[in-house]
């Protein structure tokens, strides 16, 4: 290990040993709340459980190590710092899958998919929302007509499903 | 050996029924169009393609399977030529070295020997399993729980700990995805584990949700939040004669085949995976060459052979997948998450229950290599200009089908959450340099790993002991716990 190497810390490298660590923590004391029948008491359905959340603790500790020292850092910029996020993208993909997860049953599939699409592809910069909705409208439109009635897998039509 | 070719010629007569000729025609096709999409891999493009084999009877369904298998990789490589950018690790040399030929005008040269490369390994590897599979499934049927259980340690510890840069990260991204698998019904007594009482946990997340989560919405988003900070990638234009001189036939074949050497029998070993073998062959082809100083700047070996080397892992991957029920990639997990959804497992019993499925789906990677070059030669023009599709667009195109594959298979909302949660650990791990198909090795192999363990230990009637008498059983758990602190004990030698 040499000095260069040892260069400034990273938090968010600190932040995912910490949460493979809590991760750990979480399924130990959960397995807790696992019933066992006292026929399989010996190889139960905690014993494996453990041995994951143990894994996974003791990794973490290694990582946090790691982390600490500055040996393992995450993506950087050219200057070494930290690399730069436009959180404003990943809350436009984020918000997107969200608004899937509430429009899906109600709207359809075509219409959360779109509205999908126009956010991600904001997310990429696209400034063109009217083209950007017309595509993601006909893609999701294509796709849902393919798999529905070509494949016969099934996906909620929604508001949609007197036309469709 | 006669059984063999018998078998193969009955694979052959499924295979080539118009019906499924035409799946095989579909999954080629589709698994080039989506594997050259940038970011995404092979792993990725079958997971996507997994909602379309739903209805579909499962002869036909696998014989499309396959083909998307090896299309993704085909694909693949005209990403990593024409873009720098590997789909996946097994990729990044023929990025780095296909990239220069084709900025120096050797695009269609570096996108024809790594086609016909394909092909002839593909080839090649696919022989190599359909006469080693039988001998293995012999083998494997002497297996007992407690052998298979180590099997899978073995498969763990190489899966996790060969590839990446570190092997606490490695293990790390196992232990995730072995917690992931632990959510829902424990298989042997019943009990509900972890389902936060969500009755829509039971079944626990899928395979699909995982893979799409990691590999969709992580990329997705970390190409995303970076686009501001990092240039464009520039596609590279093909220039120069289309096709190879006489000179590079002449020295790509010899590569194609040390490629294929290395390939097939590293991916045939239930702990191989496809990455070893192009670095491999990679090493080797710059050892024996003339022109070692070419290297690095587009010498046309360094992409025949890790190409050839790759696809002929592919192929060596599924011998451990069809005859033991063991992936050794993120892609053949995938792959057996799909025989689950049929109600089959993959292992010497399937030879004997369905020998039309298996020897079909083999007989069908020979005619999908044959349509794979054709589509790939005369027609790459057309993939290539799949790259040129606009970045927003793309990404938006990819979101909308990781939703619909994953509601889809679950018809559940829940579902959809777990894909944006997953999707932002899929997001950290690329920024803090996890690999990811541990993960999902992790998350398919683990409940199989416990319940055969679990098994033993009940056919032992609770002696831990049988995992060190029986003599497999503890030869393959020596040679795991050899490889995860042999290097360790290694690095410290050196630095001491």
């Amino acid at each position: 290990m040499n000095q260069e190497q040892k260069a400034a810390r990273d938090p968010g490298a600190v932040g995912v040993a910490l949460g493979l660590i809590g991760l750990g923590a979480f399924f130990g004391i959960e397995s807790f709340s696992i019933a066992v029948s006292p026929i399989y008491a010996k190889i139960g359905p905690t014993v494996f459980p453990r041995v994951v959340a143990g894994a996974l603790v003791v990794l973490g500790l290694m990582l946090l190590r790691d982390a600490w020292r500055g040996t393992w850092r995450g993506e950087t910029e050219a200057d070494g710092r930290p690399a730069r996020i436009d959180w404003q993208a990943a809350l436009l993909i984020a918000g997107g899958l969200l608004a899937t997860v509430v429009l899906i049953k109600p709207a359809g599939f075509v219409i959360a998919a779109t509205v999908l699409f126009v956010l991600t592809s904001r997310a990429f910069g696209s400034a063109k929302l009217v083209a950007d909705t017309g595509w993601g409208f006909g893609l999701s439109l294509v796709a849902y007509l393919a798999f529905v009635k070509g494949l016969g897998v099934d996906l909620p039509a929604g508001i949609m499903s007197g036309v469709m | 050996m006669s059984e063999t070719i018998a078998h193969l010629a009955n694979g052959f007569v499924v295979a080539l029924t118009p019906v499924n000729l035409l799946y095989a025609l579909i999954g080629t096709t589709l698994g080039t169009a989506i594997g050259v999409l940038p970011g995404i891999g092979p792993a990725l493009t079958v997971a996507l393609l997994l909602p379309i084999t739903f209805h579909v009877e499962p002869t036909s369904a696998f014989i499309m399977f396959a083909g998307i298998y090896y299309g993704g990789m085909y694909g693949g490589s005209t990403t990593s030529i024409l873009l720098k950018t590997p789909g996946e690790t097994a990729s990044i040399i023929t990025a780095l070295e296909g990239s220069k030929m084709a900025e120096k005008g050797r695009g269609a040269a570096a996108l024809a020997t790594a086609a016909i490369g394909s092909f002839v390994a593909g080839t090649i590897a696919t022989v190599g399993l359909s006469f080693v599979a039988p001998a293995v499934v012999d083998l494997a049927l002497a297996f007992g729980p407690a052998e298979y259980f180590a099997l899978m340690m073995l498969a763990f510890v190489t899966v996790a700990s060969l590839l990446g840069a570190s092997v606490p990260r490695g293990l790390a991204s196992l232990a995730f995805g072995l917690g992931i698998g632990l959510i829902g019904i424990d298989m042997q007594t019943g009990q509900a584990r972890f389902t936060l009482g969500l009755p829509n946990l039971l079944d626990g997340i899928g395979v699909v949700t995982v893979a799409v989560g990691l590999f969709a919405v992580g990329e997705a988003l970390h190409a995303a939040t970076r686009r501001k900070f990092v240039g464009a990638d520039e596609i590279v234009p093909v220039r120069g004669t289309v096709g190879m001189t006489a000179e590079e036939w002449r020295r790509s074949w010899p590569a194609w085949l040390r490629g294929t050497a290395f390939g097939f029998p590293i991916g045939a070993l239930p702990a191989g995976g496809a990455e070893i073998p192009t670095f491999l062959s990679y090493m080797t082809e710059k050892k024996l060459s003339k022109n070692p100083e070419e290297f690095g700047q587009g010498a046309i070996e360094g992409v025949a052979g890790p190409e050839a080397a790759n696809n002929a892992a592919a192929a060596g991957v599924l011998v451990p997948l069809l005859t033991l029920g063991l992936p050794t990639s993120a892609t053949a997990a995938i792959m057996l998450a799909a025989f689950q959804q049929y109600g089959l497992q993959p292992g010497p019993l399937l030879f004997e229950n369905a020998p039309g499925l298996v020897w079909g789906l083999i007989a069908s990677l020979y005619i999908g290599n044959v349509m794979l070059l054709v589509l790939n030669l005369p027609l790459v023009g057309v993939w290539v200009r799949l790259l040129a599709l606009p970045k927003p667009q793309l990404y938006a195109g990819i979101m909308v089908f990781a939703v619909l594959g994953v509601y889809a298979t679950g018809q559940s909302t829940l579902d959809l959450i777990c894909l944006l949660i997953i999707g932002i650990a899929g997001f950290l791990m690329r920024r803090f340099d996890l690999p990811v198909a541990p993960t999902v090795v992790g998350l398919i192999l683990g409940p199989m790993a416990e319940q055969q363990f679990r098994r033993a230990m009940t056919i032992a009637q609770g002696d831990v002991g049988v995992f060190v008498t029986q003599p497999i059983a503890a030869g393959l758990l020596a040679l795991a716990l050899v490889l995860l602190v042999g290097p360790w004990l290694w690095r410290a030698r050196r630095i001491a």
